[in-house]
This record gives C-alpha cells, structure tokens and sequence, in this order.
C-alpha cells in the first residue's frame, strides 16, 4: 500500500449521492457530498447537534453512536457507508421530559461538568452494558471463559473511548453502575 | 478530504476488478484508518470502493482444525468468538489491548493487519517522511524517536508497525489469503506480510494494487498458556510502546513475538528456542541486531521486563 501521488483538484464540482437509514426511528433521506461523515451528516444535515465532534480523528469519543445496536465513532465513517442502517443518538435514547435510565442516572450522579463529552458517554455507557450482557470480554477480563460482569474495572477500561476533559469519570462510573444494578 | 466516488461492490470478483482497474482507487473496509489518514490528505484516493457487502464477515473452521477469519470480521466479534476464546486467547488477548470499543466494533481483521503507521512524522503532512512522500527524507532521524523502531528499521525510515492484532497472529503462525485484480488467489504467511522498509518506506506490506485481502488463516490450536502484555504511556486506549505476545508449554518451550519495536511483528527463530533459558537469553536473541536510537534504547529492557513478567506468569499460572 503506497502513498498516492496528489491528484489535481479536478474542475468539476465534488460528486454527491443519495443515501438512506434511519434515525431514531425516522426514515432520513439525503443527497451527500461522498465525505460527509456520519457525524457531520447527523449535525449538519439533520440538525441533531446533540452528537457532538471533539477531535474528528476517533481520539476522543464525543461522536459516539449506536448503529445497528452496536457503538461506533461516526467522525471515522462516511455516511455512504451507512445505507440501511438504524442509527441511535443521544436524542433517540431519551428526551427531557422520557430520559432513558442511563441518562437519569448521570444526571443522578453528576456524570459531567460541561457536558460536551456526555452525548457520547451515555451512548457509550448504554453499549458497554449490553456488551457487557453479550458476553465480550475486555483487556481487563481474566479468565475468557467466564461469564463477564459489569464490575468498576470493566466499566472503566471499556469506557476508556470516551475522553472527558473535566475528569468527571468517577461519577460516570457510579451512574453506570446503578444502572447495571451492581456497586461501583 | 480530496474528492471521491464511492462504490459499494457486491462481491469479491466485483471489489478486485474495480480497484484493479485504475491506479487510484483503494478498498474501504471499517475505515477508521482510511478517513483518518483521508481527512489528512495522507491518503488521497480518487475512487473508494466500499467492501462491506462482500460476504467476508464469517469466522470458519477448517479441515485441518484451524480456523478460517474472513476479513471483514471486526475486531469486536473475532476476540469474542468462543472457539478463539478458548483454543486462541492470545488473539482475543491482543485484539482487546488495542483502540477502543467503539473503533473496535469497526476495525476489520483486514484492516488492522494494514493500518498504517503511528510515525507522528508520517501524520504531520509539513514534515519530510518517505513513508508518506518518498524521496523527501525522514524527519524522525534527526527528530523525536522514543515511539519508533529498535529494529528491522533502515536509513530510510525507522517507524514501526503499531497494531496489536498483527503481533498476536504471528506467534500462532497465521497466514493471510488474498485475491488479485486478475481473481488469482494466494497464501502469504503473516511472517512474510509486513515488510522491513529498506529503500522502500512507502511499501508497507507486499500486497500489490488491488489486491485484496480475502481472510486470515489459523493453523490448529497450538496449545499452552496464552499471554499478550502490551506497555504503553496509558493503560488504555494508547499504541504499544512494547508488547510481548507469547504462548508458553508446561515444558517451558514456546513462542514470542513482539510489538512496537519493528516495521513488523517482530518474531525470531533463535528467540524462540532460547525460552526456556528466561528472559534475558531471550532478548539477547530477538534483538541482537537492534539499532535503536538514544531515545527509544528504553525499549529493549522494557521489553525484556515485559517477557520476565510473561515467563513468570507462566511458571505460577
Ligand atoms: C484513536 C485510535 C487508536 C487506535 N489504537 C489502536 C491500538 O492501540 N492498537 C491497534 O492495533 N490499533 C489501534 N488503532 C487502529 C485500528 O485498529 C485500525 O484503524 C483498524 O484496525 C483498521 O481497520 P478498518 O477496517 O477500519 O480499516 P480501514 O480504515 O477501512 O482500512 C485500512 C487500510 O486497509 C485497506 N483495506 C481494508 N480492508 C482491506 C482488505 N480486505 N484487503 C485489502 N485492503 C484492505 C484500506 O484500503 C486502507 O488502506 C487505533 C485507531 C485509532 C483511530
Ligand atoms: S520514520 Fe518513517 S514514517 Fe516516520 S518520518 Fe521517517 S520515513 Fe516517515
Ligand atoms: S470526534 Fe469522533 S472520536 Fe473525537
Ligand atoms: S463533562 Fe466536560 S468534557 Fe466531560
């Protein structure tokens, strides 16, 4: 796999196409520059700014979404990628007035401070657990065998994609811990 | 990002002929390797072809006991597999120590195995690097070393290999299945994927344009204890500054393979062999011929402490 040779930017405009998945439930259909990222896709053609861009470069964790049931970083996929797909954000887990358990429970237990990492530690947080159910194991897992349980060291070293800036990762864990019913 | 069309091939036979038939077109897999060097520039791909529909996503067992990863199973499922769980552990082992849940939910086991450097030269497009531009020198000769290469490295470049995956593969002596533009197939040992970088830094592997990688494939399981222990500046979520994978027999005997030290997953013949005398013997042999520089000469004794650990382990296990 070598390095390219820069292409001239061509004269044409850059090509679009459409593509569809669902949002939250909701049928989206758009028409896309073929770069647009999930992410960007999300926030600027679909206005759920919820999902928010930290480094854009999957260091951080802030663009944390669930598709098809499983978490990824949507600043590292294009949305082309995602024809067909469910997509879940922050806004499809819960709303003010219907918050989803886990998004009580930061609020519960102070699980930020700004709050501009929370979006994608909720999403995060909800995945861990059900990853956590599936039975995946994780780098701090000891014997592969076993059933895998949601303890303090697992949550934290299968949250570690998730980067906040204010240090609120205790109280992160405490929320997800009352939300897997297990003590931190 | 440079402009680009996007297709989604449905098939192997349709994914190979579309990146085999131009000079600028290059496999999609997870891409969270690819858009992060495309976002750069670093990679600058007229045409991508997306291969998530190709049907690459199943894990088999093959006739001879082993088994056979298709190239599109992500790093989540394959270290969760039962049969690898328990006949394979150092590979779930090491797929776990590196990136992150989300990205490794993503990553595929093709992918991983082509990820590009961590050369933070090689990532900022300023700097002379002849991975990225060759011809316009190495910035890191002269420049920051701690993270790069001990050994395997040239004049020419001195970066290393950063996946973790890759290391675990080769103490179980994987082979990687592939197919050509021309659909003709063939096996590469994992010994033989990755290469050193000689006058060639920009050529990371021997894959050929368009050539794509069809599955990875398991010998029987070797039996032993199982071990991947990963040294690194955090204890998550960080690349390899060393990292030992090992598989170790009741005898003592067994296999060593290291990581982030080399252009490659760095594996010795003589090194194995010597396993039994501990660790020092061990190191002696993997890096007999290390050139490292004043910064990153750290890394042998840590790797040699990371292996004593291992051993130990082993003995009390
Ligand atoms: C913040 C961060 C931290 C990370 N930390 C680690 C870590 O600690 N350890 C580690 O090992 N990795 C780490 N990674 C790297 C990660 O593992 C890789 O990005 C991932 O494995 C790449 O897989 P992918 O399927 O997304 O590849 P893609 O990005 O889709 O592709 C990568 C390259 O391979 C080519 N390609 C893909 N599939 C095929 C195929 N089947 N045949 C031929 N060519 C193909 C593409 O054209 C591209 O050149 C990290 C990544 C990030 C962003
Ligand atoms: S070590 Fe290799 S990747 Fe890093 S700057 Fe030098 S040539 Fe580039
Ligand atoms: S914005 Fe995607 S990981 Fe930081
Ligand atoms: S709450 Fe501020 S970054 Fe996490």
């Amino acid at each position: 796999m070598s390095s390219r040779a820069q292409t001239p930017a061509k004269a044409s405009p850059p090509p679009t196409m459409p593509v569809s998945f669902t949002v939250n439930g909701k049928k989206a259909d758009l028409k896309l520059d073929t770069r647009t990222t999930l992410l960007d896709a999300l926030r600027e053609h679909l206005k759920l700014t919820g999902t928010k861009k930290g480094c854009d470069h999957g260091q951080c964790g802030a663009c944390t979404v669930i598709v098809n049931g499983e978490r990824i970083n949507s600043c590292l996929s294009l949305a082309m990628q995602h024809q067909g797909d469910e997509v879940t954000t922050i806004e499809g887990l819960g709303m003010p007035d219907d918050l989803h358990p886990m998004q009580a429970a930061f609020v519960k237990h102070d699980g930020y401070q700004c709050g501009y990492c929370t979006p994608g530690q909720i999403c995060s947080a909800v995945s861990v657990l059900k990853e956590i159910e599936a039975n995946i194991p994780s780098h701090v897992t000891g014997d592969l065998t076993s059933r895998m349980r949601p303890t303090n060291m697992e949550m934290r070293e299968r949250m570690s994609g998730n980067i906040c800036r204010c240090g609120a990762y205790s109280n992160i864990a405490d929320a997800m811990a009352e939300v897997a019913g297990g003590k931190a | 990002m440079r402009p680009f069309t996007y297709q989604r091939a449905g098939s192997v036979a349709e994914a190979v002929k579309a990146v085999g038939s131009r000079d600028d077109a290059m496999f999609l897999a997870g891409g969270t390797n690819l858009l992060d060097l495309m976002k750069l520039q670093i990679e600058t791909p007229a045409h991508i072809v997306d291969i998530q529909d190709t049907g690459l996503d199943k894990i088999e067992k093959t006739k001879d006991g082993g088994l056979r990863i298709g190239a599109l199973v992500s790093n989540t499922a394959l270290s969760a597999d039962e049969r690898v769980r328990k006949d394979y552990p150092v590979l779930t082992r090491a797929i776990q120590a590196g990136a992150s849940g989300q990205l490794r939910n993503k990553a595929t086991t093709g992918g991983n195995l082509l990820q590009r450097t961590r050369c933070s030269y090689f990532y900022d497009t300023n700097m002379a690097c002849n991975k990225r531009d060759p011809g316009s020198g190495c910035a890191a000769l002269q420049g920051y070393s701690r993270q790069l290469a001990v050994i395997g490295s040239s004049d020419k470049c001195i970066a290393t290999y950063p996946g973790d995956m890759a290391v675990g593969m080769r103490v179980l002596d994987a082979v990687v299945e592939t197919m050509k533009a021309d659909g003709s197939t063939r096996s590469i040992a994992l010994a033989d994927f990755h290469r050193l970088p000689g006058d060639h830094p920009e050529q990371d592997n021997v894959l050929e344009t368009g050539e794509l990688i069809t599955a990875v494939w398991l010998p029987k399981p070797p039996g032993g204890r199982h071990f991947y222990h990963k040294v690194r500046d955090r204890a998550s979520y960080a690349f390899a500054l060393v990292s030992v994978a090992a598989v170790i027999q009741d005898d003592g005997s067994g296999r060593v393979a290291f990581g982030g030290v080399a252009p490659k997953p760095w594996r010795v013949e003589a090194a194995d062999a010597a396993l039994g005398q501990g660790a020092k013997a061990v190191i002696a042999r993997a890096f007999a011929d290390a050139r490292p520089t004043e910064e990153n000469r750290f890394k042998i004794a840590l790797a040699e402490r990371a292996l004593a650990g291992v051993l130990a382990e082993a003995r009390n296990a």
